[in-house]
């Protein structure tokens, strides 16, 4: 069992990767670099490999079946005679700890061999796409960073490790978004995702701590344990609170809204990045996450819906956004806004391995699709803008075939990869509960047919019609090297074939992919009903598996993607210069908009950013800079101030009051007495010699009158 | 014609007291107030020898007779005492006077407040 046992060395190679990058990567050659970046890579794919298979085989052995592997290296947090103890809800003590522990089970599993797997292809490919870019090096550092950060978010067996990975995979896009900071767009980009992601972020971590009060730890096998063992009530407020935080988190990861603003501007940084962070591998750590936590869904039938609302949402704004974009990165940044959206709405409804079989087979079209864009930008010189495409198909022909392939995928057409997940997710959200989220359907049906238009449209803009290109670039039109189209082939091969594993029943499969993931969702706990008081976990009523319906949807779904298919066609197939949007012609008030994203990004501005000022206020955060500025200059300054004037005021008082009443008083006070009583004992001593004698006759004259008056 | 009595002379002796106290109490030199204490004590002699002529005139039974004679022999100890004093007093006026080069009484104030 030693991949198993060392998986942990997953993670690590190519950690030591990037370390390699930063210590020594400037002095090495394009070649080294290469040899060992994309080589550690490969080495944990292989390894990756290696760990599945013997996971598979240790799970199958009877003493723990279907039991998730979990190895620690290190107890991490809380560990040491300072034991962090913390009270958790019911007022029990629990011990906060956090393990350099790895979980391998069906879900990281499939992740693990994906994220290596497409890392892989991708890093063979950035060695041709980044061939002439300066800060080679410095490119490999990073993506092997990322890998790392990725691969540790994956195989964490906690919360705490997860969030490590999670922040890691931010960062990593903050510094490959950003790779050309000369860029001033690049930069702006850059910071604006990690921005976005950060407000995720603190719903994440609220979320967290929501559980590890709640449930005494933050281990995924406890939380799942004790999610499942009935504890908790179907529906229980701090549960709903803590998932809709969690979910806060996913949307800032994987760009729902309202977060997804950053995965746009993403595009400006180089093409393998958009690939491998923003399209397999990072934003679907969001999905990843909340599959993982998919035990405390279960139990917020509020929060199940909310993740499937926006989910949908989210698909069919971004998929509208698409279909008039002509960047060509920028439509397949909406379209994975979009198909994330399909993911969620797939966890939402409680269809986790739906939705998980659908990240599978968008990390290989999805991929491919932006492989093969950079693949067209590299042959058109670096031109990106579709207006100025056109007539490449014969040009660049394994570009055209391996993106043609990839489009039929995403668009849904039988039996390319994305027809079994996009389908299942939509049979899924039709048919579960009694069809209560049949409403979802219509909305995922309205974006699938927008897929498969904008994903053509794409198509015929680029590789067919006249070119309505410079002369220069055309003559420079090329093919791309091996190393860009090998991994292009590969991920056409997979986004053939990987939609098979899912082949479903209603068709004659055996639903391969889901039958693998029953160990993590639990289908018999599949509830979404609340029984009575109690509100417990119940098993949700069998549906009635309706073989017949679900050919129905498979076949309209079908006729969407053709449909689709058939209006691009109509409209772009034969493209030349100057040519028209069926929608500005239409509508030109909806494709404004459209084009303008609906002014999300203005708005947000707007709002939120302080940049505006209204009249002299600068308006902030919801207008709470001014009014934060305000409080600050006046009121806690105006503590300040006062905190200060109280101390000067009472040592006035306090000098005067030793100076008159402490000195004056006290002081000088008997000093006066003694010399106001000494003074007629004073006289005594007067020094004056007949005033002595004068006391002398006095004295005597007293005597003699005492005499004799009595 | 007034006939002298006793009454007469203690009346001088008191007049004489008087001034002699007067003296004392006012004046500023030094030497006119030891002059002063001096009539002081012999306005005392005269009283003493007035009482003793009263008392020789006095019946013997009553501790008269010719030969009550205390007051007499009484205010010889007193003259003998005023020399003595003036003496005294003189040698201290003539220190004083080394001292402060006046004899103004006025100026004997080194023990003042």
């Amino acid at each position: 069992m030693f991949f198993l046992s060392h998986i942990w060395l997953i993670p690590l190679l190519p950690a030591f990767g990037a370390a390699l990058m930063f210590f020594f990567g400037r002095k090495l050659q394009k070649a080294s670099v290469s040899a060992v970046c994309v080589g550690v890579i490969a080495l944990a794919f292989l390894m990756a490999c290696g760990a599945v298979w013997q996971y598979s085989a240790w799970s199958s052995a009877p003493e723990h079946y279907r039991q998730p592997y979990q190895t620690v290296l290190y107890t991490w947090l809380g560990s040491g005679t300072g034991h962090l103890t913390y009270l958790t809800h019911d007022g029990t003590s629990a011990p906060f700890e956090a393990d350099a522990g790895f979980l391998l089970d069906p879900l990281s599993s499939i992740w693990l061999l994906f994220v290596t797997g497409v890392g892989m292809l991708i890093h063979i490919y950035s060695t041709g796409y980044m061939a002439h870019e300066g800060g080679y090096y410095r490119f490999f550092g990073y993506l092997n960073l990322f890998m790392f950060s990725m691969l540790t978010l994956i195989l964490a067996n906690n919360y705490v490790l997860l969030f490590v990975g999670w922040e890691g995979v931010g960062l990593c896009s903050y510094l490959l978004i950003g790779f050309y900071f000369h860029r001033k767009s690049a930069s702006d980009a850059a910071a604006k995702a990690f921005i976005v992601n950060r407000i995720g972020d603190a719903g994440f971590l609220l979320g967290m701590f929501f559980i590890a009060w709640y449930f005494g730890s933050l281990r995924f096998i406890d939380v799942t344990q004790i999610a499942r063992s009935g504890r908790f009530a179907v529906g229980d407020p701090i549960i709903t609170a803590a998932t809709l935080l969690l979910f806060v988190g996913a949307c800032g990861k994987s760009a729902q809204i309202p977060l997804y603003v950053w995965l746009p501007d993403a595009m400006e940084g180089p093409t393998p990045v958009s690939a491998l962070i923003h399209a397999a591998t990072m934003v679907t750590a969001g999905v990843y996450m909340v599959a993982r936590s998919n035990a405390v869904f279960v139990l917020a039938p509020t929060s199940m819906k909310t993740v499937a609302i926006v989910g949908a949402l989210t698909a069919i704004f971004a998929a509208s956004i698409g279909l008039v974009q002509n960047d060509i990165k920028r439509v397949l940044a909406y379209s994975t806004v979009s198909q994330l959206g399909y993911m969620f709405l797939a966890l939402g409804v409680g269809a986790f391995a739906a939705g998980v079989f659908h990240v599978f087979t968008h990390a290989f079209f999805k991929a491919l699709l932006f492989l093969g864009a950079g693949s067209v930008i590299h042959s058109m010189s670096g031109e990106q803008d579709m207006r100025n495409m056109g007539d490449l198909g014969h040009r660049i022909p394994t570009t055209h075939r391996t993106m043609f392939i990839a489009t039929l995928a995403i668009a849904g057409i039988f039996p390319f990869a994305g027809f079994f997940s996009k389908d299942a997710i939509l049979w899924e959200t039709w048919s579960r509960e009694g069809g209560a989220y049949r409403f979802l359907w219509y909305i995922g049906y309205a974006t699938a047919l927008m897929t498969a238009f904008y994903m053509f449209r794409l198509m015929y803009l680029t590789f067919h019609g006249r070119p309505r290109m410079s002369h220069d670039v055309e003559h420079h039109i090329h093919e791309s090297p091996a190393s860009m189209t090998g991994p292009l082939v590969a991920l056409a091969l997979c986004a053939i074939v990987a939609g098979w594993l899912g082949w479903p029943q209603s068709l004659g499969g055996s639903d391969r992919f889901t039958k693998f993931l029953e160990p993590v969702f639990a289908p018999e706990a599949r509830v979404l009903q609340v029984e009575g008081q109690t509100g417990q976990l119940v098993a949700g009523v069998e549906e009635e598996h309706n073989t017949g319906t679900e050919w129905l949807l498979m076949a309209l779904s079908l006729g969407a993607a053709g449909l689709g298919w058939g209006m691009a066609w109509r409209s772009y197939r034969h493209a030349d210069k100057g040519y028209s949007e069926p929608i500005a012609v239409l509508a030109p008030p909806v494709y404004k908009t459209l084009l303008n994203k609906y002014y999300v990004d203005e708005a947000y501005d707007e709002a939120f950013t302080g940049r505006r000022k209204v009249g002299n206020v600068r308006l902030g955060v919801l207008g709470l800079g001014e009014a934060s500025s305000w409080f600050d200059t006046h009121v806690i300054d105006g503590l300040v101030n006062f905190a200060g004037w109280i101390t000067r005021f009472t040592a006035t008082v306090s000098s005067w009051w030793d100076k008159w009443i402490i000195d004056g008083i006290g002081v000088n006070g008997p000093a006066i007495l003694a010399r106001m009583l000494s003074y007629p004992a004073r006289l005594f001593e007067w020094g004056l010699v007949q005033w002595y004698a004068l006391v002398m006759t006095a004295g005597l004259v007293g005597f003699v009158f005492y005499y004799v008056w009595h | 014609m007034l006939h002298i009595t006793t009454l007469h002379y203690l009346v001088v002796g008191a007049g004489l007291f008087l001034l002699g106290v007067i003296g004392v109490l006012t004046r500023r030199n030094v030497v006119i107030v030891l002059m002063s204490i001096e009539l002081i004590l012999n306005a005392v002699n005269l009283n003493l020898v007035a009482f003793s002529r009263y008392w020789q005139g006095m019946p013997v039974r009553m501790g008269g007779g010719a030969t009550a004679l205390h007051g007499q022999i009484f205010s010889i100890f007193v003259i003998t005492d005023a020399a003595a004093e003036a003496a005294v007093g003189l040698g201290i006026l003539i220190a004083f006077f080394r001292n402060k080069e006046t004899v103004n009484i006025d100026e004997v104030h080194l023990l003042k407040w």
